[in-house]
């Protein structure tokens, strides 16, 4: 099935979790902050979590700024 | 008590409260554009700044590094932004996903009107306002020298309002001493001048009319040598705000001899 994560469409296997998905692209999952389909994840959630086709994931993280 | 530590008791100062936090420090400091993330490390400490600024961003693919693994965050509160959001409801997203790490509840509320010149976009600078702090974020608004806007953001629940000194990244320092002394007397919150500083005299001025304290980041991350400015800017943080709590002499037109009138 596909995904979007970050902006890239990504193809994934079914009844993948969003903590599996993370692992797959090698994100670490405690550096990252999850939003599915423009919901913030808490981060507890993120193992129990199952993706669908057509999900919207936006992983962010802090980066140095002003 | 030595002569040092009656100075020191003295020019005691009070520490700054931001919502339901004290700092020392009156320097809050940004992590963006530094050579690399060892100098900016350096400089932080440097700076003896207890807040830093940080940005939200998508997360690279197969990245190593993180901006986390260079400030320790025992020592410095994180004050994360919502640079680059030019909607209220951008705004207001990217403050959830930083309330998420867990690691802040405090917000650094931008919400920007144009690219060229990044100055912010009152009125959705204010929804964004109203809405995070029924949220229960401690908003620190970043705004346009305008007191009246200061004023709408102050009774919509800011924590500080953060009037900028001049443009971000510019560099020109306070352009209008005027709007932020009326700011001062228009607001019970804490005053922070936001963006615009570009040597140490910017931020002694910002302190010697009464801010709170002072927030940069370019002035220090581009200047040749960034460690040295962060002292710099913590230096002129200190005699700025020691200035405006000794009394400043009013100023005068004529002049006024030092030395008695001569008498022989």
């Amino acid at each position: 099935m596909r995904i979007i994560l970050n902006g890239e469409t990504k193809e994934c296997p079914e009844g993948i979790t969003i903590e599996r998905l993370l692992d797959l692209y090698k994100i670490d999952k405690n550096r990252v902050v999850v939003e599915l389909n423009l919901h913030v994840i808490p981060g507890k959630e993120l193992s129990t979590r199952i993706l669908r086709e057509s999900d919207v994931l936006e992983a962010v993280t802090f980066v140095g700024g002003g | 008590m030595s002569a040092a530590d009656k100075i020191e008791k003295k020019t005691e100062n009070t520490p700054l409260k931001i919502g339901k936090y004290e700092f020392t420090s009156r320097l809050f400091v940004g992590t963006g554009k530094y050579p690399s993330m060892e100098i900016m490390k350096d400089a932080l400490a440097a700076s003896e700044a207890e807040v830093v600024t940080v940005a939200v961003r998508r997360v690279k693919i197969n990245e190593t590094t993180s901006l986390l693994d260079y400030i320790d965050t025992r020592k410095y509160k994180i004050l994360p932004n919502t640079a680059g959001c030019y909607s209220a409801e951008e705004a207001i997203r990217t403050a959830r996903l930083a309330r998420e790490t867990g690691l802040s509840d405090m917000i650094k509320l931008e919400v920007l009107g144009d690219e060229r010149t990044l100055l912010p976009d009152p009125v959705e600078t204010l929804k964004a306002t109203e809405i995070l702090v029924r949220e229960g974020f401690a908003v620190l608004v970043y705004t346009s020298d305008d007191p009246i806007i200061a004023r709408r953001l102050e009774n919509a629940g800011a924590t500080s309002v953060m009037p900028a000194g001049a443009p971000i990244g510019s560099g020109q320092g306070i352009l209008n001493k005027n709007n932020i002394q009326i700011i001062l007397e228009s607001v019970k919150v804490p005053v922070i001048v936001d963006a615009g500083v570009g040597t140490a005299s910017d931020v002694s001025i910002a302190m010697e009319l009464g801010c709170a304290g002072v927030l940069l980041n370019t002035g220090i991350a581009l200047a040749k040598d960034p460690i040295r400015m962060a002292r710099a800017m913590k230096l002129a943080c200190e005699a700025g705000r020691l200035a405006f709590l000794s009394g400043r002499i009013p100023k005068r037109l004529y002049a006024k001899a030092s030395s008695p009138e001569k008498d022989f």
